[in-house]
């Protein structure tokens, strides 16, 4: 389990994060959505140890993450930022193997070999393992990406913004692997989405920020309502049951 | 054929290509040694092979290697493809260096020049890579430009005491790169570089991550800034050496990476030796050249490399912009 404890963080003397505290629970998706300087890149960042916090206190599988050492923790939790900026040409094969560099520092052994094939298989990029990441489109460096954090083997799986700059096509096959993750495999995943109708559909709880400060947080059910949209987005989004899933109508 | 079997066959031509150029490169000179003589040399032929040729000889293959490998370090650690120990004030900043410890130091033996060179070279570097991260309009082209911006007010002001002191004439010594003063006991320091080139190796696969960004590498339970400290100060103490024994090489550090790159990608582990390999090569061939063309006098190897690699350079700059 991750625990956030009164967790605050400032840029100069603007608070970006106050005050937050929140359970993320093993076996689930989580989403954090809000507006745009809601402070959730920063939470998401502060939970994978890429920016030091102010106040507060993170605990990872009931330790905290100052007392974590960087390599034992890079075995149990992984971050994905977006992926698409990443100018060095490797094939999609080498990147996956990166995946494993916390376990073997680079000299792959057989069991690496294994895991670094599962993944492939899982993404379903057999076809594309030797081909250049700067040929590939936007969609399948995505699900590189996404099949180097599955070969990491970590229980956690935080992504930030996986949807952006993916059509619809891609958008929902990466949220159907973030699925299936959690379904088949066990892992917990942690994403920051701009799209409430992709965190409706996909997640299992999610958490609402503005101003920096958490202003809903429950299973999805409960967030997706009118009035706690309302609350959030500051818009009215009329809500639409479509089989088992809501559907938000937020386009005016 | 997958791409990765290519990979040892390629490097297996390179070094016999190699092979053949330094045995070639032996035996061209104004004294007369030739390979069918090799047997029953006379007392002079013996002391210009073992003083003057093979000196040089290993003397190029060891810069080449060198200068190469540090501009694929630099190109990773700095995520851009056109930053080199020339491009980022490293060699100007040694040169700095040389001037301070002459100053200093009345008679500075090599030593002290050589650990002077290489504490001004990481300086300078690290300052380059200070203004790196500062510099929010990241284009490609500009930083390079930023950084030989930097290399020339280092230069300029390494030419205004030099200038005051009547140093001008042995400072330009190390401006242009220059293998027709080795010889023996005046080329040793170049050792240095192959164990940093070793150490190098053994980092390859920390460079390559350090290469996709801080937060990339701190996903893999990396220390970024230190693989970055490590890697910067392996460049700026082995073209500190070369800049003391050989003089300043320009291009090297920029094209072979490129070259490599483009057919190799930018896995270090698999493109390092590689790069080393083609970097020894092409200083070679240059360094022939330049003893053949105007016979029996010789073109210096920074002019040489300066021409053919400033060419390339152009022509990579040129097919960069087709395919963005």
């Amino acid at each position: 389990m991750i625990e956030v404890k009164e967790l605050s963080k400032t840029y100069g003397d603007k608070p970006v994060v106050n005050n937050v505290s929140v359970n993320i629970q093993k076996g689930k998706i989580t989403s954090f959505i809000g507006p745009n300087g809601a402070g959730k890149s920063t939470l998401l960042s502060a939970v994978s140890r890429l920016i030091k916090y102010d106040i507060g206190n993170i605990d990872i599988d009931h330790q905290s993450i100052s007392q974590w050492k960087n390599r034992e923790l890079s075995k149990k939790m992984a971050i994905l930022k977006q992926a698409n900026n990443i100018t060095v040409r490797l094939t999609v094969r080498e990147l996956v193997s990166f995946g494993r560099f916390p376990y073997s520092q680079g000299n792959l052994t057989s069991e690496d070999i294994d895991h670094i094939n599962e993944a492939i298989a899982f993404m379903e990029l057999e076809n594309l393992e030797n081909q250049y990441l700067d040929e590939l489109s936007g969609g399948q460096k995505q699900r590189a990406h996404i099949a180097m954090v599955i070969a990491q083997d970590t229980d956690y799986i935080l992504l930030d913004e996986p949807l952006n700059n993916l059509d619809m096509k891609h958008a929902v096959q990466i949220m159907k692997v973030l699925r299936r993750l959690v379904d088949e495999l066990g892992k917990t995943v942690v994403i920051v989405i701009h799209d409430i109708n992709f965190a409706s559909f996909y997640s299992d709880y999610i958490v609402a920020l503005k101003e920096g400060e958490i202003i809903n947080q429950g299973p999805v059910d409960d967030i997706i309502e009118e009035s706690s949209l309302k609350e959030i987005y500051d818009m009215d989004i009329p809500i639409k049951q479509l089989d088992r899933c809501k559907v938000c109508v937020y386009f005016g | 054929m997958s791409l990765e079997s290519l990979c040892p066959m390629k490097q297996r031509y390179l070094l016999i290509v190699l092979v053949l150029l330094s045995v070639l490169s032996v035996f061209i000179g104004v004294t007369n040694l030739n390979i069918s003589d090799i047997t029953s040399l006379t007392d002079q032929q013996q002391q210009i092979l073992w003083q003057s040729r093979i000196p040089r000889l290993i003397s190029i293959i060891i810069a080449g290697a060198t200068m190469a490998v540090g501009g694929l370090i630099m190109q990773q650690l700095s995520r851009n493809k056109f930053v080199s120990p020339t491009t980022a004030g490293t060699m100007d900043s040694a040169r700095l260096g040389i001037l301070v410890s002459l100053l200093v130091f009345t008679s500075a033996s090599p030593m002290q020049q050589a650990l002077t060179a290489m504490v001004f070279a990481v300086l300078g570097t690290m300052v380059f890579m200070k203004i790196l991260d500062k510099i929010k309009f990241k284009d490609a082209i500009f930083i390079p430009l930023v950084g030989i911006m930097f290399g020339n007010i280092i230069g300029s002001i390494t030419m205004f005491f030099a200038y005051q002191h009547d140093l001008i004439q042995s400072m330009s010594s190390w401006l242009q790169g220059d293998f027709s003063m080795i010889l023996a006991g005046r080329y040793e320091l170049l050792y240095i570089s192959i164990p940093l080139l070793a150490v190098a190796y053994g980092y390859a696969n920390k460079f390559t991550i350090a290469g996709m960004g801080e937060d990339f590498s701190t996903n893999l339970g990396l220390n970024h800034k230190q693989v970055v400290n490590v890697g910067l100060i392996i460049v700026a103490i082995s073209t500190s050496v070369v800049v003391l024994t050989v003089g300043l090489i320009p291009f090297l550090g920029l094209i072979i990476p490129n070259i490599v790159s483009i057919y190799h990608g930018d896995h270090l582990r698999k493109n390092l030796p590689h790069t080393a390999l083609l970097g020894a090569l092409f200083v070679l061939a240059c360094d022939i050249l330049g003893r053949v063309i105007i016979y029996p006098y010789e073109i210096p190897i920074g002019l040489t490399v300066g021409v053919i690699g400033s060419g390339t350079f152009i022509y990579l700059l040129l097919r960069r912009k087709a395919y963005a």
